[in-house]
């Protein structure tokens, strides 16, 4: 097979997760005996491409073009569809980003393919690949498998594969410039600056305990429940994206794929079900504590302690015992 | 402005899921809802055509109970619906959704196509991107606010790690809603009887002339293994507090 990394830049500053990216498609083709390209596309990023091959693959192509150092999901389907051309993949792989979900269903379908996006596992059986993905807010899982002529297209989730396995070659790859053919009006939505909101007030990041509530929360009236907790326990208040959405908690309290990524000593979910955009956002927190009334909530699959029941009676139990062994 | 909000619907948030054939949920015996990502987009459509007056279809794609979901976007002040009639529509690959939703959308010839950023069920999250490609228009993803004038749009996207992008962009056009861009109405009573007199029409992968070949295929569903024990602890509320104090001092030593 010959299998395609799209890599993803900004301001020729990576993407971290290109990485993780690239250790998935090493280890596919190396499963497969399969020849591994990657592409780094944008306007000014031959210093990358020239990074990214000293990684074990067989070759770097260098999609670069003026038109290209804003992303816009028009001049990325364009000048890939010119590098997929050239490269002739059976497999393309990217990392699922919101870039990524902004143009890559638009680049396979552009090719009359399509794409199983966010995965989490991919697996080899008898030469046939089977990708791994999360339905029903992490409820189940699937496993899923293309269906007719390639180009096929997959991504990977944040955390799927780490990066630090992504191997170093024995020697540098060939860099390959591919000449871009891209006009000015072929690209029809105009990308303006990139900006932040007012100045995040808390940074979540920092915090060694977080308290974090979702929807099991009900109504804002509540949250005071869980800042109690929160302050006797020293850590800070977090919520998952519904609670952000409707306005209980500010925005920068949000964990998860659109909010703040966290990686606390302790965290404790209140009501989280734990859909995989909340999942991903706090996987990596040292010991994980879940109080949820549903036992098959997705969020039992990642806690170290885990108690089944009525948050509105387990959490003042729990702040009053903790306020006990203080000594207060 | 005339604008198609695509809306699905899915099972509802508590509905307890069971496997029944490998491949599919059993629907039998658990609710279904609007799909929470669409409600947002809907709103969006009503919101844009009381500023700007026009037209908002609802359309959505599956069995005859996703009617239900066409009422309620109705009840809420959208002014027609459209039926995609398809028993197995969640059989169907992102390509072949899109395709049936594609054509359908097209005759409407709108000046605004919306959707929710993914879907509560499979979770695609590929339907609004495949369309504007199917039907030739530019997109912009992830929307968190829209201003319209002139014929065009300039449309706020939410980027990664709370950054945010204005895009500039013509019409027709379609746009992926993110959630929480508004705050949802609810049906009020007059909006559910007034709803009872508007048009659903109703067609088919068939009568849309829509052939698809799958370009994937879902073999199995299952409940994801475990990547770590969890220890549950059990109790009265007193008792079970008590002793996750106890595991997170002695144990897992964070306190």
């Amino acid at each position: 097979m010959n299998i395609l990394l799209i890599t993803e830049q900004r301001d020729a500053q990576w993407n971290k997760i290109s990485f993780e990216t690239l250790a998935a498609a090493q280890q596919i083709a190396a499963e497969t005996g399969s020849r591994l390209a990657a592409v780094v596309i944008g306007s000014g990023v031959a210093a990358l491409a020239g990074e990214l091959a000293a990684s074990k693959l067989d070759e770097v192509l260098l999609v670069e073009h003026g038109l290209l150092a804003a992303y816009t999901p028009d001049g990325y389907t364009i000048a890939l569809r010119q590098a997929i051309a050239h490269a002739k993949p059976d497999l393309v792989l990217l990392p699922h980003t919101y870039q990524v979900r902004d143009f890559a269903p638009k680049l396979a379908a552009s090719l009359g393919k399509g794409m199983i996006g966010d995965c989490i596992a991919c697996r080899n059986e008898n030469g046939k690949l089977i990708f791994v993905r999360q339905m029903f807010q992490g409820k189940t899982a699937s496993d899923v498998v293309f269906e007719g002529a390639g180009p096929w297209f997959a991504t990977f989730q944040a955390g799927a594969f780490r990066a630090d396995l992504a191997a170093q070659g024995a020697s540098k790859a060939a860099v390959t410039p591919i000449s871009v053919d891209l006009q000015p009006e072929q690209i029809r939505t105009r990308p303006l600056e990139l900006f932040r909101e007012a100045k995040q007030a808390v940074d979540l990041t920092q915090a060694p305990i977080l308290v974090a509530v979702g929807r099991g929360i009900k109504a804002p009236e509540n949250i005071p429940l869980a800042e109690k907790l929160a302050k006797i326990l020293g850590g800070e208040l977090a919520a998952s994206r519904p609670i952000c959405d409707e306005g209980w908690l500010p925005m920068d309290r949000q964990i998860g794929s659109s909010g703040q990524t966290v990686a606390p000593k302790l965290y404790l979910a209140l009501g989280i079900s734990g859909a995989i955009q909340h999942v991903v956002g706090m996987k990596g927190s040292r010991t994980i504590v879940a109080i949820n009334k549903d036992q098959n909530a997705p969020i039992f699959e990642i806690a170290d302690y885990g108690i089944v029941g009525d948050l509105f009676e387990i959490v003042p139990a729990l702040t009053e015992e903790l306020e006990k062994n203080q000594g207060i | 402005m005339k604008i198609v909000v695509c809306i699905k619907q899915v099972p509802a948030k508590d509905a307890p899921l069971s496997i029944t054939d490998a491949s599919w949920i059993r629907e039998t015996d658990i609710g279904f809802e609007m799909n929470e990502p669409d409600s947002y987009a809907l709103e969006e459509a009503l919101r844009l055509k009381e500023k700007h007056g026009g037209e908002v279809i609802a359309v959505s794609m599956g069995p005859e109970r996703v009617k239900q979901t066409i009422k309620e976007a109705l009840a809420k002040g959208a002014d027609r619906g459209m039926h995609i009639a398809d028993d197995k529509a969640h059989t169907l690959d992102p390509l072949g959704a899109a395709k049936s939703l594609a054509v359908a959308i097209e005759r409407e010839k709108p000046d605004l196509v919306l959707t929710g950023l993914q879907s509560d069920d499979q979770g695609f999250g590929q339907t609004g991107v495949l369309l504007a490609e199917l039907l030739g228009l530019p997109h912009a993803t992830l929307i968190m606010q829209i201003d319209a004038k002139d014929g065009g749009l300039r449309v706020k996207r939410e980027l990664e790690a709370g950054w945010f992008q204005w895009i500039e962009m013509p019409m027709p056009a379609v746009l992926t809603i993110q959630s929480g861009i508004n705050k949802v109405r609810y049906a009020t009573l007059k909006g559910i009887m007034a709803a009872k007199k508007k048009e659903i029409s109703t067609m088919t992968r068939e009568s849309l002339g829509v052939a698809h070949e799958p370009t994937q295929r879902i073999e199995r569903i299952y409940v994801p293994s475990k990547t770590k024990k969890t220890e549950f602890l059990t109790g009265t509320p007193k008792e079970a507090a008590a002793k996750l104090v106890e595991k997170l001092k002695h144990e897992a030593r964070v306190l």
